[in-house]
């Protein structure tokens, strides 16, 4: 089956303008099956912000190639969407202008964006917010309405980049089963970014464990056999869970040392 | 309740500091009250800083038999006018420039040069090329505002955040939307930071180039009571301009509001 996104033999060098170079990623291949729910978990700092940003056409890697449904990838990815970690929200627009922007872009008529936006906002809990401006909603909110903003232009890849990492542990958890339940009704290939370890396995099929940076690259693959649908509280304490849990920290742990070791030195 | 009554009393003091400075003008001015301290003529001190009563007495005048109204009316003509055109300008050449970086890199020298530039001293040139009439005044109050506005846009732009822009190009804007949906209305937002400024200085070019040459405004009246030593009257224009002045920036303050309702205001805690 052709692969709904794939990375392969991507290396990621910057040049700093005094001529330093870092290599944040080196050699790495990552294949997303169309509906497969992927998550990369790593070290802060090893990368995987890059990955995602060369998966979506942001940012061009010095080498390797991106296909999108086995077609090369020129410019911005068009079939993906892409939940920023930090706020990416129109401030000047309402929450439901903000939802509606993607058609608008698109060319769909205003009313009929605006209508769609509104089915939308329900859909993610925020009936009648839609005239609530960024600023006048919480970071939960706000996070929703992103969401629905990426996905009311039903995207055939979902790119994640750490989405809920600001939020508290409660709201983390409700957005987490919010998410699952709007990806299982319409299974979408997900690439979910996150350090968070069982956030990772109580919402993916597949877990990617990426190497400490600097020349990050994936040191791991674990596929995640938990029965579907999942609530993300409960999952947490099945013992098959704890065994993944386990068996995964257990690959991560090393780098997540050399990772802080690392940053003591700088 | 407490808020509201200590905003009264502050109100109170401000009225009172008023009467005071007003009662010592009157006092310290008048041909009869004191004994002339400083000069030696009891009437000296009344014809260098006027009276206040006939100050108020010549406004009365102005406004009863609306002589003043056609100056007025001018200098708003003039102020309006150098506004909108400098408002304009400005925001599209701070667009422009922040999205093109090469001719941004070319002109940078000159646009530091022309800002640094004391302007007001362009008023005789504007008055030779656009007559004395009011094109003068508005070119003078073009040039002021013009710098205002057009450095906060180039700033704006330039600040907008790099994750809105990415996210709105992921969403599908092109580059036509991108300037209609995203830079421009996050450089209204520094217009609007800069308008009290650039309608106070579109004020300044109207009144500096009436003052400098002209037949009407408000400037013209100042100009003219100084040219037959009647002091009253020049305080009278300068009262009234100051007045004129605290409206427009009343009037910006309420544009402000109804146009800026995104931005969190100090205080607002509308979050749920």
């Amino acid at each position: 089956m052709v692969p709904a996104l794939a990375l392969e033999a991507i290396t990621i060098t910057f040049v700093s303008p005094d001529g330093a170079r870092y290599t944040a990623v080196r050699d790495t291949s990552l294949r997303v099956a169309p509906g497969e729910f992927v998550s990369v978990v790593g070290p802060t700092g090893c990368g995987k912000s890059t990955l995602l940003n060369v998966a979506v056409g942001l940012l061009q890697p010095s080498a390797g190639r991106v296909s999108v449904f086995g077609e090369p990838l020129a410019g911005l990815n068009a079939k993906a969407g892409y939940l920023f970690q930090t706020e990416a929200l129109m401030p000047w627009r309402t929450a439901r202008a903000n939802v509606a922007a993607g058609l608008e872009f698109r060319g769909v008529e205003h009313a009929e964006a605006l209508r769609r936006a509104d089915q939308w906002l329900q859909r993610v809990g925020l009936r009648g917010f839609g005239d609530r401006y960024p600023h006048q909603l919480s970071g939960g909110m706000r996070k929703r309405v992103a969401l629905a903003q990426t996905l009311i232009l039903d995207p055939q890849i979902i790119l994640m980049d750490e989405p809920f990492s600001a939020l508290d542990i409660q709201t983390r958890q409700l957005m987490e089963n919010q998410l699952l339940e709007l990806w299982s009704a319409n299974r979408k290939s997900v690439v979910f970014i996150t350090h968070d370890l069982e956030e990772a396995i109580s919402l993916s099929d597949r877990v990617v464990v990426l190497a400490a940076g600097p020349e990050s690259h994936p040191i791991g693959e674990f596929a995640i056999d938990l029965p579907r649908p999942r609530d993300v509280a409960e999952i947490r304490l099945t013992p098959r869970f704890i065994e993944l849990h386990g068996l995964i920290w257990h690959a991560m742990r090393e780098e997540v040392l050399k990772s802080y070791a690392q940053q003591q030195l700088h | 309740m407490r808020n509201s009554s200590s905003t009264r009393l502050l109100r109170l003091w401000q009225v009172l500091l008023l009467v005071a400075f007003l009662a010592f003008w009157y006092v310290a001015t008048s041909p009869t009250l004191l004994p002339p301290v400083y000069f030696d003529d009891p009437n000296k001190a009344a014809f260098f800083f006027g009276e206040p009563l006939k100050v108020f007495e010549r406004i009365w005048e102005w406004f009863t038999s609306g002589s003043i109204y056609a100056h007025l009316w001018v200098t708003l003509v003039e102020t309006a006018l150098a506004f909108v055109i400098g408002t304009a300008s400005g925001l599209a050449m701070g667009l422009w420039l922040a999205l093109a970086p090469t001719a941004s890199a070319l002109l940078d020298p000159y646009i530091k040069a022309l800002n640094s530039m004391p302007r007001v001293i362009l008023a005789p040139i504007f008055a030779v090329w656009f007559g004395l009439d009011i094109g003068s005044k508005v070119a003078l109050g073009v040039t002021l505002v013009f710098f205002i506005v057009f450095f906060n846009v180039y700033q704006g732009v330039r600040e907008v955040s790099f994750t809105v822009v990415a996210n709105a190009r992921i969403l599908g804007a092109n580059d036509r939307q991108l300037l209609r949906h995203v830079y421009i209305p996050s450089a209204m937002s520094w217009v609007f930071a800069s308008l009290h400024n650039s309608v106070g200085l579109a004020f300044v070019g109207a009144v500096v180039g009436e003052y400098l040459g002209s037949s009407r405004g408000v400037g013209y009246l100042i100009l003219q009571a100084e040219g037959t030593f009647d002091i009253n009257a020049v305080f009278a224009g300068i009262v009234v301009l100051t007045a004129f002045a605290l409206l427009l920036d009343w009037a910006v303050t309420l544009a402000e509001r109804r146009l800026l309702v995104w931005q969190p205001r100090g205080g607002e805690t509308e979050k749920i």
